[in-house]
């Protein structure tokens, strides 16, 4: 009997030699099924490894090119318990121990077999959301309590109302995957191990506010997602999924546009200009995207994971969805632990969930074994959380409270050998290398804020200097057009806030 | 070389902008590809744009230079890309930059012939970091000596 064995054709697997170790199968086990799937998430096990038992998947990891033979001549091939063994994969805590809704076939499937797609579940919604009229489908993102998972927060129902209120000739949908926020790698993974179910959501959005043309907005740091996800909607198109008009032509066109390396086009206003084929720069709102965006038409622009809820609210209704998470915080977020921590990976949970569950339950602390000195929640505009606010629980208004942010969830792990005001400096250099110029507390501010904090680490007025920094910050989070200025001073502030002697340098602080 | 606006200088642009139907939208995808083919953005290529699309030069100049991807001079013989934003920095990416331009004798961002190193700001491998991609293929957990043997693989494919 032929054995099925899955070896991970996600980018981050792909990173550590995944390849490599299929080839190696391949050689060392010429009758095995070698079956590509998306990653588990677990990816400091990554290659990791899974092979089809009577007792479920079992997985290994990580395997190099140079275990495989001596894990096929042990028995891997039969699941035994060898020394790169983890068991089961589904009984592993930290599989286990998630609420993968969004994510509940990424890392299990093939992500471009259709088969596999309708055999775990999709296409459901879909098939519910065609007997459905727009505003039932409106109405089930809305009782859902979705929120946009880019960032942002703002109702999804609310904003497919406004744009399905809207009188016209054309609509768009958008799709931001431009995920450029470091320590953030959900969208890609989503993209990369289940694209259909991306493509399901959109084709359900587009319904429900009208759309007949979509776009998929992706970074162009993302060959490998790309490339899936071409193939993903061509084998969506072939098979009729998108369905068709009374006149034969086809009901929704979905296209793929790459980006070309601008942070800041991850920003709505910003990534529709881009996909105008302009410059990247910000504009003024209103008017909102949803009454007029792209090419002047009522437009609808979500995050990938938005978008990718959407299949299992359709198909398992709203409530089942609302029934995770607390408060205004409703349903799932797919978490991803990064930086320096034991066991980074992505972790779908109800919102609620501590950081210190993220960081140590399932993250497991550093792995550099250091003391956690601080955490950058929600990406490079998000503000570094120390340990004492670790018990904070993660969701939209109980991160704000505590003065953290949500952002995409990212967590990104500094341990103590971290200078803080280096770090406060970067995100300086990182606005002024960004962007998009169009207002002035933001391209100047950044160099200036940039050029002030080098000062005060070091040592020049420092007193005089920080009054300067914060009063820019001032600037910068009122006058900026949107949060790349607005935003970058949350990182800068908390850094000073909470390690002061880190900008001071040790033996002036130590002296005052 | 004549720099009338009705002259077209570089044909496999010109081909490039008719498969997108010589629609202004498509800019970008429209330099990816001319990019993709010669490697940069040459002036004939650009004015052979700006006349395909009926857009006039300084909007592509926009663009181009707008966008970080867009290179207008011959690139180095390989160019590897480093991550370093915040995740990587949190595993030792400045540590691996250093390294590499000492190794490489070049510094971060600077024009080069044989070996280019240039910053990226996250490739999405932040669990796995530091990262770097050279030729599209990324790398995840990388030191100075993975570094030097990745970098002296992509050079064996290339040659």
């Amino acid at each position: 009997m032929s054995v099925t064995i899955y070896v991970p054709c996600d980018a981050a697997a792909l990173s550590m030699g995944a390849n490599d170790v299929a080839n190696a199968i391949a050689k060392a086990a010429p009758d095995a099924t070698i079956i590509r799937n998306g990653s588990r998430g677990m990816l400091w096990l990554e290659p990791l490894v899974e092979v089809e038992t009577d007792k479920g998947r079992v997985a290994y990891g990580p395997v190099t090119a140079g275990d495989v033979q001596g894990l096929v001549g042990g028995g891997m091939l039969e699941g035994k318990d060898l020394p790169l063994c983890h068991g089961p994969t589904e009984e592993m805590p930290y599989l286990a121990n998630q609420e993968r809704l969004t994510f509940a076939r990424v890392g299990v499937t093939d992500p471009l077999c259709l088969k596999a797609y309708e055999a775990n579940g999709g296409l459901v919604g879909l098939g519910k959301a065609l007997k459905m009229d727009a505003q039932a489908i409106v109405d089930q993102v809305k009782e859902s309590g979705l929120r946009g998972r880019g960032g942002a927060g703002f109702p999804t129902g609310i904003k497919w109302h406004t744009a399905l209120a809207q009188e016209a000739d054309q609509k768009y949908l958008c799709c931001n995957a431009d995920e450029g926020d470091s320590g953030t790698f959900a969208d890609r993974m989503l993209m990369e191990g289940d694209p259909y179910a991306l493509i399901e959501g959109m084709v359900i959005a587009s319904l429900a506010i009208g759309a007949s043309i979509g776009y998929i907005y992706l970074r162009s740091e993302y060959p490998h997602a790309a490339t899936t996800l071409r193939q993903a909607i061509k084998n969506w198109e072939d098979a009729g999924f998108f369905g068709w008009n009374d006149d034969g032509s086809p009901r929704f066109k979905l296209h793929l546009r790459m980006g070309a390396g601008a942070y800041i086009c991850g920003e709505e206003s910003s990534m529709l200009e881009s996909l105008e084929g302009k410059r990247g720069e910000v504009k003024v709102k209103p008017p909102i995207p949803a009454i007029s965006g792209l090419f002047d038409k009522p437009t609808i622009v979500n995050n990938v994971l938005t978008l990718a809820a959407v299949p299992y609210i359709l198909s398992e209704g709203a409530k089942a969805y609302a029934d995770f998470g607390q408060g205004r915080s409703l349903g799932t977020q797919p978490f991803q632990l990064a930086g320096d921590i034991a066991c980074g990976g992505l972790v779908e949970k109800a919102f609620g969930v501590s950081m210190y569950e993220l960081l140590y339950d399932f993250g497991g602390g550093t792995r550099s074994g250091r003391d956690i000195k601080a955490v950058q929640a929600g990406g490079p505009l998000g503000s570094f959380v120390a340990a004492s606010e670790f018990d904070m629980d993660m969701g939209y208004e109980s991160m704000a409270q505590r003065g953290a942010m949500m952002g995409h969830g990212g967590l990104v792990v500094f341990n103590d050998a971290t200078n803080m005001g280096e770090m406060a400096r970067y995100a300086m250099e990182f606005c002024e290398i960004e962007s998009c110029g169009k207002c002035t507390p933001c391209r100047i501010g950044a160099v200036r804020g940039k050029e002030t904090i080098e000062k005060i680490m070091r040592g020049e007025e420092q007193s005089k200097n920080v009054e300067v920094l914060e009063d820019l910050c001032d600037l910068m989070e009122t006058a900026s057009l949107c949060a790349m200025g607005g935003l970058t001073p949350m990182p800068v502030r908390s850094a000073l806030k909470q390690f002061p002697a880190d900008f001071m340098g040790t033996a002036k602080a130590a002296a005052e | 070389m004549a720099t009338l606006l009705n002259t077209i200088e570089d044909a496999q642009a010109r081909e490039i902008c008719r498969d997108h139907g010589d629609r202004p939208q498509e800019l970008l995808e429209i330099l990816h590809g001319v990019q993709a083919a010669h490697g940069h953005l040459t002036d004939a290529a650009l004015r052979t744009i700006a006349y395909s699309l009926n857009i006039s030069r300084a909007e592509i100049h926009g663009v181009v230079s707008f966008y970080h991807d867009y290179k207008r001079e011959k690139g180095a013989m390989q160019t590897i890309k480093i991550c370093r934003a915040e995740a990587c920095q949190a595993v030792g990416a400045n540590d691996l930059i250093a390294g590499a331009e000492r190794h490489f004798k070049t510094k971060l961002d600077e024009k080069s012939v044989a070996v280019k190193l240039e910053a990226t700001y996250c490739l999405g491998n932040c669990a796995l970091g530091p990262a770097i991609m050279i030729d599209e293929d990324l790398y995840g957990r990388v030191d100075l000596d993975r570094l030097k043997a990745i970098s002296a693989a992509h050079k064996e494919q290339s040659s």
